[in-house]
Formats: structure tokens, C-alpha cells, sequence
């Protein structure tokens, strides 16, 4: 089997050391194997070479610490959803009713709040709660009825989308009443800067979430459960791991991460807006694409998803400030997305 | 061709882009008084979502089975309902468009619409008369449009702000061909607050000198002053904005927005309902407003800091009014 997974990595250099031979120890080799045993080495590659690219031809405009972490900000949100959807798709499922929970739970804190008259920490609460519910259907649907993921999260979706809409009647809360009555809401909007750089709280969380998922992943029974099941939940279960467990209890964390990610949205754009959010499953997807995880589960790391929601990010903000045309980003995105997965399938076939 | 219903029985059909839009429930709102009032029976239908082009031509269908004395429209794709709307007037239905014009625009009946580059060119005089000579001068604006297929309604309010404030457009049908240097740059916000934050984020940069921000619509505007409040720059950058609706006249009263054009869409909807009645009663089909070729529901600039020859109304006034 060429798919191990990146969980077992640790283990990766002993059992090279039995496979390989003499002759095959070329440079191409060795880079290949690098590379296929740090599933994030791409993306990172990929990432300071942008970063250097922009830098040369911006200058301090882009390679300063302010339009750096301007970066991390700018892509917070989608990054702490495309945490959220490298757990899932590492089990070979995917989740597009991500931005519609993430903007559904954002909107149940405000309304909650302010039409309820809940204190922010209680609406806050059940914001996360409704979250983590949507999330456990999915994953009940998906691990009980066995049904495809593709299918019921494509339902959620809507569902999630639909009551967003209806429920908030598309109102948007503003900014200043947030900021007086429950600026709770507003917490991870909040920022500290050191030297010119600034990071938001919402930055920070971000970060830890993606620490936190890694160690997890690669350190606990359950991650390496979850890369078990992705790789192949048949023999998973045979080994022993309730694979309906893990997969419910992924779907559900999911959910539980894209309610964050609305508290997060909140602190961002200042007010509660039905409006927000609808592209991030496709760019929650795109960053775990670019970040090298496969989209047929048990490969790659979380980390790599965050090198992928940044390299997005200094293409965004370099080529605006290039003042190329919007329409430059999205092509660009497009063959990276490419570009990654034929380089996924290189590093697979070489190591084969 | 007269109107197919009796004029004792008079039925009209509302189709909106979607049920969930204030701009579209206000819309609604004002058709069912007006309806009402008449006793012309309404039935209402919208798409499920922005975009949703099958859902308004299903309701067209719908409305010519139904025998109905006319349509008002607010086309989700402007070129491609052309052919179903085609097909209800050769059934004997008046159809109106409201809000957003049909491309040709003589593809409906009559066209009831604000004036977009009207609404633009308010701001942008607004803005000018706000700054003063010296300060139109040395402007660095930013202008912050809704998406990069640059639809009409986008292109008329972007470039009538510039033109209200004094900058060559070059070519009047799309944005971002203009060489003023005042311009800092075009950057696409989708119309809501998170493209507005990252839009202005963008720009700022690019030059964090901005002092003066364009935007296509109210919760733009709202993402907009977030990411200058967080480059500490809220209180010295004049925002503009065009739609009117309450929370939008609400961030003008608190100093968030400068100025904003209004629009009416109850008006719109209330006089298109009239105007179905018009029809089935004797047969006469709207007029456009003169000089132009779409019936003019008109725009109010609002703001609480008014400038000589720009006429406004305050946010008080614009609060009782947002989206009548």
C-alpha cells in the first residue's frame, strides 16, 4: 500500500530503511519521500515561495509585519472552517454545509441576544450548541443511515441556509448596538500588536485551534482513529475502532468549530449579517485542497490546510496590490488547486 | 392587444428575487396595500435564492395560466427572462419591471426604477461639497463595487459617484478604466460586510492615506468602517453608500456613513400595481419619466451634515422613510 497515512509518519523512517535500495536513493527519491512523509512540506514550499515572490515585487508594502498579519486575518474565518473540513474530509467525507452552519450559529447569537434578550454568554452558548447539533445530524445521517456525506451535507446546506434566512429575516444587527449591549459577541474582533504587527483574537484562536487539532491528530487514539477510517473505515473497524462513533463525533466537532467560527465572523465584520459566509465551504475546500489533504481521506495534516488558507491569502492581498483585476485571483487560486492535487498524485506514484 | 381579465376582476402577479431580502419584503409590503386598496387580487412569488432564474420563469408560466392582467418583475437574470416575459405580453399581460431593468430595457412594458447614476452622483456631489476645493483636490478615494462581473446596477452607482465628484469616467459602461490618480483603486465586496472589511483592508494597504470610500451599498459600508476602525482611521474617512435601508440610515445617524441615496421600493411596487390596474381598466400602459427611459421612483440623498446645492434630508426623516 503507497497510502500511508500521515499519521503513522513517525513511523515512516524505520520502515523506509527496509524498502528502499541502494539505487534508488537519487535526489528525486529522496525529495519525493521528504515529501510524502511531511504532507505539509509542499504547501509550506509553495508558501514562502509566494511570500518572496510578492515580497520582491512589493517591497515593504507586503513584506511588512503589518501586511503580513493583515494576512492572518484576512483569512481567520476560512481558516478555522477549513480546520474544521480537513477533520472530515480525512475521513474521506466532506462538509459543505460548513459557511451555512458557521453564518446560522453567528445569527442565532445575535438574534438570541437581542430578540430573546439572552445574555450574550447564554446566546453565545447556544450559538456553539446549535452548532455542534447540526453537525452530530450530519454525521448521524452519514454514519448510521449511511448515507454519502456529498448528499447530506449538500441537504444541510440549504436547510441551514434556508433557516438562517427565514429566521433572521435577512436583518442585519448592527455594530453599534453589538458594541454597547453585548460587545461578548464582538470578542475575538478585539486586537493587541506587537511592533507593527496585529493580530485579533480571532487570529490567535485560529492558530491554537490548528495547534491543538495537529497534536490531536497525531498524538491521541482518536486522530489516528480518524486517519484509520478515512484510510480505510473496513479495516478500521476490523482493528477495532467504532468507526460510527469517530465519524459522528467528527462531524459533530466540525459543527462545534464552525459555530466558532461565526462567533469569530462576528468580531471580523463588526455586526450579525445573514449575508455572510456563503462561499466558505468552496474555500474551506479550496484551502485543504492547496494544503495537500486528500480528498480520498487518510492523507495529509492539518497544518498543511493552514500553509493552504495562507498561500490563498498572500495571493489575494499581493495581486491586489499589484492592482490586478479581482478576476487574476480567482485563476490563479484555480490552478494552484491544480497544481496541487497533480502534485499530490506525484508524490503517491513515486512513492509507490 | 387589451387586457384579457375583466375589469371587476383584475389579478396581478409580484415576482421578486427571493422572500428574504427587506429590499424585497418592503416590496411586497407595498404591493399587497396597494392591492388591497384596489381590489386587484395579488399573488406573490419569488426565486429561492439570488440567481434563481428557473424559479421566476416557472412563475411567469404560472401567472399567464392563471390569467392574469400583468406582472411585476424583478429579474434575477436580466437577458435570459426576456424570452418568457416575451411570452406573457403576447398573452395579453402588461409586464412591469421594478427595481432592476430588463436588458433591452423596452423588453418589459415599462420599467419602474431608481435613478442608479442619480443615486451615485448624489454621494459623489455630496463628497465634492463635504471636502471643499482643496480637499477634492488632494482625494484619495477608494471605491468599494459589488462583484467583477460588474452588473448595471453596480456600474451606474460607481460611475455616477465619480462623476458627482469630478473625475473623468472614461467609459461611462464599466468601472476600474479610469486613470485619475485621485483613485486609490476598484476592489468587489459581494454587498456584504465581510467583502466590505476585506475590500477596504485591500485598499488601505495599498494606501492607508484613503480619506474618502465609495461603496455600493449600506452593509459593505458597515465591513468598510470596521476595518477602518481597526486601522484607528474611522474618524477621518468620509464613507458613501446608496440604498436607504434602516440599518443603513441607522449608521448614518451615528456618523458611520456620511451620506446614502434612498430608494423606495414600496413606491415602486405600489405604483406598479396602479398601473396593472391602469391596463385591465382601459388598456394604457405606463409612461416612462420624461428624458428618460424608465419610470423614475425617485432617490433622496440622506445625511445630517448637508452641503450647499446638494439637496438631502436628515437621517431622521430618512428613518421614516427607509424603504417606503
Amino acid at each position: 500500500m503507497s497510502n500511508q497515512s500521515g499519521a503513522d509518519s513517525g513511523l515512516a523512517p524505520g520502515g523506509d530503511a527496509v524498502a528502499s535500495f541502494a539505487y534508488q536513493h537519487t535526489l528525486l527519491s529522496r525529495v519525493q519521500h521528504a515529501l510524502h512523509s511531511n504532507p505539509a512540506l509542499v504547501p509550506l514550499i509553495v508558501l514562502i515561495l509566494s511570500i518572496l515572490v510578492f515580497g520582491a515585487l512589493l517591497g515593504s508594502k507586503f513584506f511588512s509585519s503589518f501586511a503580513l498579519t493583515l494576512i492572518l486575518q484576512q483569512v481567520a474565518i476560512v481558516g478555522i472552517v477549513g480546520a474544521a473540513q480537513s477533520l472530515v474530509i480525512l475521513t474521506a467525507g466532506i462538509d459543505l454545509s460548513v459557511g451555512a452552519i458557521m453564518v446560522l450559529s453567528s445569527v442565532i447569537m445575535g438574534q438570541f441576544t437581542f430578540r430573546l434578550g439572552l445574555p450574550p454568554a447564554l446566546a453565545v452558548v447556544c450559538g456553539l450548541a446549535v452548532g455542534t447539533f447540526i453537525g452530530f445530524i450530519n454525521g448521524w445521517l452519514i454514519a448510521r443511515i449511511k448515507l454519502p456525506p456529498f448528499i447530506v451535507t449538500l441537504g444541510m446546506w440549504q436547510i441551514a441556509l434556508a433557516t438562517n434566512f427565514l429566521y433572521s429575516g435577512n436583518e442585519t444587527i448592527r455594530a453599534q448596538e453589538i458594541e454597547v449591549s453585548a460587545p461578548l459577541l464582538q470578542f475575538f474582533g478585539q486586537s493587541f500588536s506587537v511592533g507593527g504587527a496585529v493580530f485579533t483574537y480571532g487570529v490567535i484562536f485560529f492558530i491554537l485551534l490548528v495547534l491543538v487539532l495537529a497534536y490531536i491528530l497525531r498524538h491521541t487514539a482518536w486522530g489516528r482513529h480518524v486517519y484509520a477510517v478515512g484510510d480505510d473505515p473496513d479495516a478500521a473497524e476490523l482493528s477495532g475502532v467504532n468507526s460510527r462513533k469517530v465519524l459522528i463525533s467528527v462531524y459533530a466537532l466540525s459543527g462545534l468549530i464552525c459555530a466558532f467560527a461565526g462567533w469569530v465572523l462576528i468580531g471580523r465584520i463588526g455586526s450579525v449579517s445573514p449575508t455572510s459566509g456563503q462561499s466558505a465551504n468552496i474555500e474551506s475546500i479550496t484551502a485543504v485542497v492547496i494544503g495537500g489533504i486528500s480528498l480520498f481521506g487518510g492523507r495529509g495534516s492539518i497544518l498543511g490546510m493552514f500553509f493552504g488558507a495562507l498561500i490563498v491569502g498572500v495571493f489575494s492581498l499581493g495581486l491586489r496590490l499589484l492592482g490586478a483585476d479581482a478576476q487574476w485571483t480567482y485563476l490563479l487560486i484555480g490552478a494552484l488547486i491544480i497544481g496541487a492535487v497533480a502534485v499530490d498524485q506525484w508524490i503517491r506514484k513515486v512513492s509507490a | 392587444m387589451t387586457g384579457t381579465a375583466m375589469a371587476q376582476d383584475v389579478s396581478a402577479c409580484l415576482i421578486t428575487k427571493t422572500d428574504t431580502n427587506p429590499f424585497f419584503v418592503k416590496m411586497k409590503e407595498g404591493a399587497e396595500a396597494k392591492a388591497a386598496e384596489l381590489g386587484v387580487t395579488l399573488k406573490s412569488f419569488a426565486g429561492k435564492i439570488d440567481g434563481d432564474h428557473e424559479t421566476q420563469v416557472a412563475a411567469i408560466e404560472t401567472c399567464i395560466a392563471d390569467g392574469a392582467s400583468g406582472i411585476l418583475l424583478t429579474a434575477s437574470d436580466t437577458s435570459a427572462i426576456v424570452q418568457s416575459v416575451q411570452k406573457a405580453r403576447d398573452a395579453g399581460l402588461v409586464v412591469i419591471a421594478l427595481d432592476t431593468p430588463l436588458n433591452p430595457i423596452d423588453a418589459a412594458d415599462a420599467t419602474f426604477a431608481t435613478d442608479n447614476f442619480l443615486a451615485g452622483e448624489l454621494i459623489g456631489k455630496w463628497a465634492a461639497g463635504k471636502l471643499g476645493a482643496d480637499g477634492v483636490a488632494n482625494a484619495k478615494i477608494a471605491m468599494l463595487d459589488l462583484a467583477v462581473s460588474q452588473p448595471s446596477v453596480d456600474v451606474l452607482r460607481d460611475q455616477g459617484f465619480l462623476t458627482g465628484f469630478g473625475i473623468d469616467v472614461a467609459d461611462g459602461n464599466k468601472w476600474g478604466d479610469e486613470t485619475d490618480p485621485r483613485i486609490v483603486g476598484h476592489d468587489v465586496t459581494a454587498g456584504n460586510e465581510e467583502g466590505g472589511r476585506k475590500a477596504m483592508e485591500n485598499l488601505l494597504a495599498k494606501d492607508p492615506m484613503i480619506n474618502v470610500v465609495y461603496t455600493i451599498n449600506e452593509p459593505s459600508a458597515a465591513g468598510a468602517y470596521e476595518a477602518l476602525k481597526s486601522f484607528g482611521r474611522e474618524n477621518d474617512v468620509l464613507i458613501v453608500s446608496v440604498d436607504g435601508g434602516c440599518p443603513g440610515v441607522a449608521n448614518v445617524k451615528d456618523g458611520v456613513i456620511g451620506a446614502t441615496s434612498q430608494q423606495y421600493p414600496l413606491q415602486m411596487a405600489a405604483l406598479g400595481v396602479e398601473a396593472i390596474k391602469a391596463w385591465a381598466d382601459s388598456g394604457a400602459k405606463p409612461e416612462p419619466t420624461p428624458g428618460k427611459d424608465f419610470f423614475d421612483t425617485g432617490v433622496s440623498l440622506v445625511t445630517d451634515e448637508p452641503v450647499d446645492g446638494v439637496e438631502s434630508i436628515d437621517s431622521t426623516e430618512g428613518a421614516a422613510l427607509c424603504w417606503g
